[in-house]
């Protein structure tokens, strides 16, 4: 059923592309909180346009998209959270930012802004800055409950976060985790920003999904001027976010084994993602694929010789990969530590609609791909595993199984590579809006702007398939053993710099 | 498993010697890394990395750095857990100021003496994020620094090469 129907709305924004954007007033707003509340849709995204809030959901069966646009009133729009949990964050975050606030909420802590700076709600009505206050973390009572704070900087090469577990014994009773801190204000250096600034800023909201957003953004931008990239450019479009999905499950898979002290799938597993990066550089001049995709196309075509090169690398992985699953399926020590450890209950995934391999791994068979099957991905052929036990093991095995994926679809790619331009000019456009949707190697990435008549950004949202998928990491430690939570956390492998923006 | 131990040491099938060109560079800088390290630390400089605002791009290319092909450790450099057990902090991205304090604070913990590299584009002058409400600036806007290695993101090939760079100077 489209979601329209359920929802009482008043006028359509015209300029709005693909899909829909509605104005909803008290009544249609209250029936999205509902539509959520039991189940019947899906949180797509939730961001503040000041003054008005927008939301945008993902039918039942994700047969249909639809943005709702609320005007708040003085400043405030009825709390989704206080029905519907995962809503809770992205409320906060659109408090820090634009001032708005979510009325009746039950959590009205900042988020984002952790007070540090020079200004408050930089995307609404700024005013100076307050002065910081602490953190109210959740309070946690109970005889012999002690707690381990962890952060902002960890021990590792990694992204900086807080984690507060509160541990009895060895065991976890709660965590709660603090972000924020790689906040660098990235939709506001969008506001009145070329479209070639803007996709370099969407290109670094995650580094480890470049590709994704550079897609993501780049769709966004095509649908909203209405301009259709030419074949060629969407099968390399294809190429490299299979490349980047090959690199960083490779990078993953290796990682987790290491967080289980099994060294030799690491060492094993860097091989193999060192030689994807190296043949997506072969073909894209750069290893991560940086600012390839642009909108209209791609910035460059791939040589004959790359092709090889890239044809190596399958050679190479169909070698190799197939002997490192077997070690790792046969490694019983390393499955005493995957299997059954933080486990993420399919109802929690599906409330959340946690995308990739976090709700794969417990039965949630979304993947943007298929289910949108944007250029080119209508003409390929490809499968979307799922698993139902929700462990780390599971999300080990969802990686697996989409590495075996993208080798066919890279094959395919090649295969059928069409010949012909890899640009199309933008040319210009009256003030309109779009909404771009990719699946990066963790999940959706979801992009909505509008563009000014001048071709530049008036305002864009990007929204992290981690938004999602870090509050579940909260739920799956909840009963595991403090020495166990590396390892779920990098089965999660969840983004910081593009949750905090 | 005992399969794949077996064919690592016998075959060396995986771990294969790094293509030519990047061979020819990473020996070259294989020597001069190892002579310069011995003479100032003893073949040995800890390294801990701080992530002061990026986008994890500069940390996918630092990880690079530990994997078969690069493999750090054999010029005696390492990444260590702690900043009290560091010669060198490398720091990546713009530094935010939600992390200005938690950046200087690892400053202050790392003992003497110690060298500050600050890793890519946006630790230079804070990048593209340049001029945001919630960005500093650079790393030498924060702490003092000794060498930046440029690039979005450097290269492992790059990291190397900048390491070196700071050896020598820290000879000098």
């Amino acid at each position: 059923m489209p979601l329209l129907d359920a929802i009482t709305h008043l006028d359509k924004i015209k300029q709005h592309r693909p899909w829909a954007r509605v104005l909803v007033a008290d009544e249609g707003w209250r029936q999205a909180i509902d539509l959520l509340a039991q189940g019947r849709a899906t949180l797509f995204a939730l961001w503040g346009d000041a003054p008005s809030v927008h939301m945008a959901l993902l039918g039942e069966l994700y047969d249909d998209v639809v943005v709702l646009t609320y005007n708040c009133k003085g400043g405030q729009y009825r709390s989704v959270g206080a029905k519907h949990p995962p809503a809770l964050r992205p409320e906060r975050a659109i408090r820090d930012l634009c001032g708005l606030d979510a009325a009746g909420t039950a959590d009205a802590r900042p988020w984002l802004d952790l007070g540090f700076w020079d200004v408050r709600h930089p995307l609404g009505k700024q005013t100076v800055a307050r002065k910081a206050v602490p953190y109210k973390f959740l309070p946690v009572e109970g005889e012999g409950l002690h707690q381990i704070p962890v952060g902002p900087v960890h021990a590792g090469i990694i992204e900086p976060g807080h984690f507060r577990f509160t541990a009895n014994g060895e065991h976890v009773v709660r965590l709660e985790q603090r972000l924020g801190w790689v906040h660098k204000g990235t939709e506001h250096l969008m506001e009145g920003a070329t479209l070639e600034q803007a996709a370099k800023l969407a290109g670094r909201t995650s580094g480890d999904s470049t590709v994704a957003y550079a897609f993501a953004f780049a769709q966004a931008v095509e649908s909203a001027m209405q301009v259709k990239p030419p074949a060629r450019a969407t099968y390399l479009r294809a190429l490299m976010a299979e490349l980047e999905r090959l690199a960083n499950h490779f990078g993953d898979i290796g990682a987790i084994c290491n967080d289980a002290s099994f060294t030799l799938m690491h060492a094993q597993c860097g091989i193999l993602r060192e030689r994807t990066l190296r043949a997506a550089e072969a073909c894209f001049g750069q290893r991560l694929m940086m600012d390839v995709i642009v909108p209209g196309g791609v910035a460059r075509d791939i040589t004959a010789e790359s092709i090889a090169q890239v044809n190596t690398l399958l050679i190479e992985v169909r070698q190799v990969f197939p002997r490192l699953i077997e070690l790792y399926d046969n490694t019983a020590s390393l499955q005493d530590r995957t299997v059954t450890t933080g486990i993420v209950k399919p109802d929690l995934v599906r409330q959340f609609g946690a995308g990739g391999y976090v709700g794969r791994a417990s039965g949630r068979a979304f993947d943007a791909r298929q289910v949108f099957a944007y250029a080119p991905y209508d003409k390929l052929s490809f499968d979307v595993p799922t698993l139902d036990a929700g462990d780390v093991n599971a999300r080990v095995w969802i990686r697996i199984r989409e590495v075996e994926q993208s080798l066919s679809l890279i094959e395919q790619i090649m295969g059928s590579l069409p010949k012909g331009a890899i640009i199309t000019a933008l040319g210009k456009s009256k003030a309109c809006e779009g909404l771009g949707i990719a699946e990066a190697f963790r999940g959706d990435v979801f992009v909505w702007l509008r563009l000014d008549g001048k071709a530049r950004v008036a305002r864009c949202h990007l929204r992290d398939a981690s938004w999602f998928q870090w509050p579940l990491l909260e739920a799956a430690i909840e009963g595991n053993i403090v020495a166990d939570f590396p390892l779920c956390n990098k089965s999660f492998n969840c983004s910081y710099s593009g949750h905090d923006l | 498993m005992r399969r794949t131990l077996f064919e690592s040491i016998t075959h060396g099938a995986v771990t294969e010697a790094p293509p030519a060109p990047d061979k020819a560079a990473l020996d070259e800088l294989a020597r001069s890394v190892e002579r310069a390290a011995r003479v100032k630390l003893g073949r040995s400089l800890s390294i801990r990395e701080v992530d002061a605002g990026s986008c994890n791009g500069c940390e996918l290319e630092i990880h690079a750095l530990n994997n078969a092909f690069y493999d750090l450790e054999r010029f005696g450099l390492r990444f260590v857990a702690s900043p009290r057990h560091a010669d060198v902090l490398l720091v990546t991205g713009p530094v935010t100021k939600n992390m200005h304090e938690a950046l200087l604070r690892t400053y202050k913990a790392t003992p003497d003496p110690k060298w500050v590299v600050a890793v890519g584009a946006c630790a230079v002058d804070g990048g593209i994020f340049a001029g945001s409400y919630a960005v500093e600036g650079g790393v030498k806007d924060v702490i003092p620094v000794d060498l930046h290695i440029r690039g979005c993101p450097p290269s492992p090939t790059e990291l190397l090469k900048g390491l070196l760079a700071l050896l020598e100077r820290a000879n000098a």
